[in-house]
């Protein structure tokens, strides 16, 4: 893999000419401005990066950012995806999806992305709901929910997107959400982690799921209500007044007091991005009794799937002449005298 | 040993060409054996066609009728385009490899009987009342029965294997029976016998052990008297250098040679499917021509997989069989609205759903000339035989890339597996045309036109990484030019004309006859493995002196451009096809030409001798018959190909 260029852009450079056709007031404008604004601090370069989508309404991102992009088939995306990366690995690969595209149609395909570990960012809008479609009930639904194809309220257990991620063999999973400032930090995060890096993002459907995430991202509250991992960092959150610490006996994450500040006393654990056990329960963590864990939840990076092909590749072909004319006239021949 | 009806035997001696079947247990070594046999054939000289024939399951229980695995080859001193109808000789490892092949042995022909296996206990799993060896159901054939099972034994008692081990190397003896009656060479056998088991000496010995006493068995029984050596001269055929080869083994490398005259990567997206996976195999081990292969999770991701690579600039291929395709159906979609090259090979297999998976068929037509939502049109090629299918796979390769299209090529289970000799073609003699990328922006006032068409209706083909070129394509309908979203009733009209129209322009041979003339009384029309069959049917039929003409078509979509003309210069057209008269449907649509379907939809290719009373009953019935052909005339319905 040659060393990314780092390009001056700024962003206005990642805008297209396109009218963005969302609803008014969508979450969805948040994370594009969050990923136009993110972008020139990567130093990326809009020929060498790519967006790639499902069906959804999120799918309609890379129409929207100036750079290379492929709208493809309901839940494809990450199939498509790794195609590309295989046939390029240079290439910048960003996978845009949402709760129905990449874990109801498209579970099967994000599962093995996760697992191979082809190295993208992922980026998987969860607004709990069909939207595109008119406000079915999706696979992260709430049970209850009310929808036009569940005017009793929906039965199933919903899908834990991080759970899910973490379950497939994700080494790098993290939460924002839509109007957060922290977003571009976590993608950022997304974007330095080699191999497949899952970003679960709380997104707003004002339409058919208004509000359904103001319980913990309303600004009100939030101070209470959003736990922010940062690696190395106590687990603290209420203005540092309360943390998390890891009952010994029962394995069970718990919230504590601080007093005074002195998280140490208090037995608040610090963040290690590459513990994959705390990330589970992190990421399962209910709301309610805990707050929302935000941010970087595991961070453990492990050798890139099209790397590993381009050099097993290498290495079927060392000292092998790629002669078509041999090739051809190989295993047992005989000939016929003219 | 011998029975008495040696007044009905062939004499195999008298014949230009022999079919031979072995057939046994899923366990003993059919397929190798009449593999290995295939190749001393092929080093002998003589011209072959073969068709294994095996059960789906992995191991089948032992001695079952359901577990008979069956490989039959065609050989001979001229020219062989079938496996043959019915066998001359057919050798029955098991009864339960008896009951199921004996009613296609030829009346009078040789069946080699291994009578160790003929146990009560294998004899009712067979659903043998009475033992066959005691009855009258071998009376119209010629038999030797032997105990094959034993006499291996007693040969590998030296190399000290266990009984069960000892049993393994019957498939060996039997092979050496053979050698000796075709009048093989022993040597390529024994040195690949010693490379296989490079690891297990004692296993290679007693293994040419028992391929030695099969051998000497022959010869000592040649002396008392039953068994006669027959010898097959070679075939003058075209000098040069030859080898035998798979459909799977020549799709691989026609790929790989469509590739490289193209001047591209292959990536390679499968997932295994019967009869299709062997592709995968063959590329996997073909690294060093820049070929990457993937192994998706599912057929979907295959074909997404192999799309995402042909969109960064590689030849994308994916492959499947029929149930895998229609999984694939969305994704072809896809590949024909974004405009992209894309190679997809069906090795159909008998249908619907998970149907035949290891017998052939040719029932996937429709799927691949209408099967796609929308309208949705994608060249499709068809393969003849397994030489042929590396012509087909680098003419794919080349329309795909120059018309930014999916291309279905399709093969069947017949010509996957079937083997057969191959003038190792000379790669310099193909027209290298390098694939074209855009480097700049092709519009006016400095823009960028992904949809912007050549002379052929082509757009370019832009790879993401390109300074400057950034655009964004997918799978919703495109402004003329620019592609950009745009449900506009006009546009949709226009591109939806452009994207017909551009498959429709595909340049593509004019159909050529194969044997016969144009104008005249009766048109075989077949397109695939039907080829072998309607070539030998209607090659007889005109040496009886009947008008008939054979026309094999290669090109299914786009059809040639001469095709309905010539179609129509004759009284009648007849449509063998191994499914229910698809390609009858569409000559008859595109044509109005009043085609006839002569179905069969067995999992078994066509006989030779049911083309020929087909042929027949057609000029009498349809064209008002012809010359005087009566029944002796005809072959018998179980002829060989003499």
């Amino acid at each position: 893999m040659n060393a990314p260029v780092k390009i001056e852009t700024t962003l206005k450079d990642w805008e297209t000419d396109q009218e963005v056709r969302w609803c008014p007031g969508c979450g969805d404008y948040a994370i594009l401005k969050a990923v136009q604004r993110t972008l020139p601090q990567l130093g990326a370069d809009p020929s060498n990066t790519c967006f790639i989508s499902g069906i959804g309404c999120s799918s309609r991102f890379p129409y929207y950012i100036e750079s290379y992009g492929f709208h493809t088939i309901h839940g494809r995306a990450p199939a498509v995806a790794t195609g590309v990366k295989l046939a390029n690995p240079d290439l910048d690969v960003w996978l845009i999806t949402g709760d129905g595209d990449g874990l109801s149609i498209g579970g099967n395909h994000m599962m093995h992305v996760l697992r191979r570990n082809v190295n993208m960012q992922i980026m998987l809008f969860n607004n709990e709901i069909y939207g595109l479609t008119k406000g079915q009930y999706s696979p992260t639904s709430r049970p209850g929910t009310t929808s036009p194809s569940t005017p009793g309220g929906s039965i199933d257990q919903p899908a834990e997107p991080c759970a899910f991620a973490l379950g497939a063999g994700a080494r790098f999973v993290a939460r924002g959400f839509d109007v957060s400032k922290k977003l571009p930090e976590v993608l950022k995060a997304a974007h330095a982690h080699k191999g497949a890096a899952f970003i679960e993002i709380f997104q707003n459907c004002i339409v058919y799921n208004k509000d359904v995430f103001n319980e913990f991202a309303a600004p009100k509250g939030a101070e209470d209500n959003q736990l922010w991992l940062e690696n190395g960092q106590p687990m603290l959150f209420a203005k540092g007044e309360k943390g998390l610490t890891l009952n010994h006996d029962t394995l069970r994450l718990e919230v504590v007091d601080v007093v005074d500040g002195d998280w140490e006393a208090a037995k608040v654990i610090r963040h290690d991005v590459t513990n994959r056990a705390i990330a589970h329960m992190l990421v399962e963590l209910p709301f309610g009794p805990f707050p929302k864990a935000l941010g970087v939840i595991y961070d453990d990076p492990a050798p890139a799937f099209e790397e590993q092909v381009v050099e097993e590749n290498k290495r079927l072909s060392e000292g092998k002449e790629p002669n078509l004319a041999a090739l051809l006239a190989k295993g047992q021949t005989w000939t016929v005298e003219g | 040993m011998a029975s008495q009806a040696t007044e009905v035997r062939s004499d195999l001696s008298q014949q230009d060409a022999v079919v031979v079947r072995f057939a046994g247990d899923s366990g003993d070594g059919m397929q190798l054996t009449g593999g290995q046999f295939t190749l001393s054939t092929a080093l002998a000289g003589n011209d072959l066609a073969t068709f294994p024939d095996f059960p789906a399951e992995i191991r089948a229980p032992q001695g079952t009728l359901f577990g008979v695995s069956a490989f039959q080859i065609n050989f001979g001193a001229r020219e062989v385009n079938t496996a043959g109808d019915a066998p001359d000789v057919l050798v029955a490892m098991n009864p339960a490899a008896l009951k199921v092949n004996l009613p296609s042995l030829k009346p009078g022909g040789l069946v080699i009987i291994d009578t160790g296996e003929f146990t009560k206990r294998n004899l009712d799993k067979a659903k043998y009342d009475v033992n066959p060896l005691e009855d009258d159901t071998l009376a119209k054939f010629d038999t030797l029965k032997l105990d094959i099972s034993a006499m291996t034994v007693e040969a590998v008692k030296p190399f000290g294997l266990g009984n069960k081990d000892a049993l393994r190397c019957k498939n060996m003896w039997t092979l050496g029976l053979a050698l000796w009656m075709f009048d093989r060479p022993r040597e390529p056998l024994q040195e690949w016998l010693r490379n296989k088991f490079k690891n297990k000496p004692d296993i290679a010995d007693a293994n040419i052990a028992a391929l030695d006493a099969g051998h000497a068995y022959g010869e000592t029984a040649e002396l008392a008297g039953p068994l006669r050596q027959v010898h097959l001269d070679p075939v003058p055929t075209a000098p040069g250098l030859y080898r035998t080869v798979t459909g799977a083994e020549a799709v691989s490398l026609g790929l790989v040679a469509g590739a490289r005259l193209l001047r591209l990567p292959m990536f390679f997206g499968g997932y295994p499917i019967t009869p299709a996976s062997a592709i995968l195999h063959h590329l996997a081990k073909l690294k060093e021509f820049n070929v990457t292969t993937f192994q998706a999770e599912d057929e979907i991701a295959a074909i997404c997989a192999a799309i995402g690579a042909s969109y960064a600039g590689s030849l994308g291929v994916t492959s499947s069989s029929g149930p895998g395709i229609a999984l694939k159906g969305e994704a072809m979609g896809l590949g024909i609205m974004t405009e992209l090259p894309l190679v997809i090979v069906n090795s159909q297999r008998g249908g619907p759903s998970t149907g035949l998976p290891t017998k052939t068929e040719q029932s996937d037509l429709y799927q691949a000339v209408y099967g796609r939502n929308g309208d949705a049109p994608m060249p499709v090629i068809a393969a003849r035989s397994p030489s042929d299918a590396f012509e087909c796979a680098i003419e794919a390769c080349k329309i795909a890339v120059e018309y930014m299209t999916p291309v279905m090529l399709l093969t069947d289970g017949y010509i996957a597996n079937a083997s057969e000799p191959w003038l190792v073609p000379d790669p310099e003699s193909y027209e290298r045309t390098p694939a074209e990328f855009l480097t700049e922006k092709n519009g006016p006032d400095d823009t960028l036109l992904p949809y912007k068409r050549d002379s052929k209706g082509a757009r370019p083909w832009i790879r993401p990484g390109t300074p400057g070129l950034m655009h964004r394509i997918g799978g919703i309908e495109k402004a003329v030019d620019t592609g950009h979203i745009d449900y506009a009733p006009d546009n949709h009209q226009a591109m939806t004309d452009a994207r017909m129209n551009k498959i429709a322009n595909i340049a593509v041979a004019d159909q050529e006859i194969e044997l016969g003339a144009k104008g005249g009384k009766l048109a075989v029309v077949g397109w695939g493995s039907t080829y072998g069959p309607i070539h030998q049917a209607v090659r007889r039929a005109i040496a009886k002196g009947l008008d008939v003409s054979h026309i094999h078509v290669r090109n299914i979509w786009p059809l040639p451009a001469n095709l309905g003309e010539l179609l129509h210069s004759y009284d009648h057209v007849l449509v063998p096809e191994m499914n229910t008269g698809q390609f009858k449907t569409i000559l008859r649509d595109q044509f109005l030409v009043d085609a006839e379907s002569l179905s069969k939809t067995s999992g078994q290719p066509f006989a030779i001798s049911e083309l020929e009373s087909a042929i027949a009953r057609c000029i009498d019935e349809k064209c008002g018959g012809q010359v005087e052909v009566n029944d002796d005339q005809l072959p018998s319905p179980v002829g060989d190909e003499a």
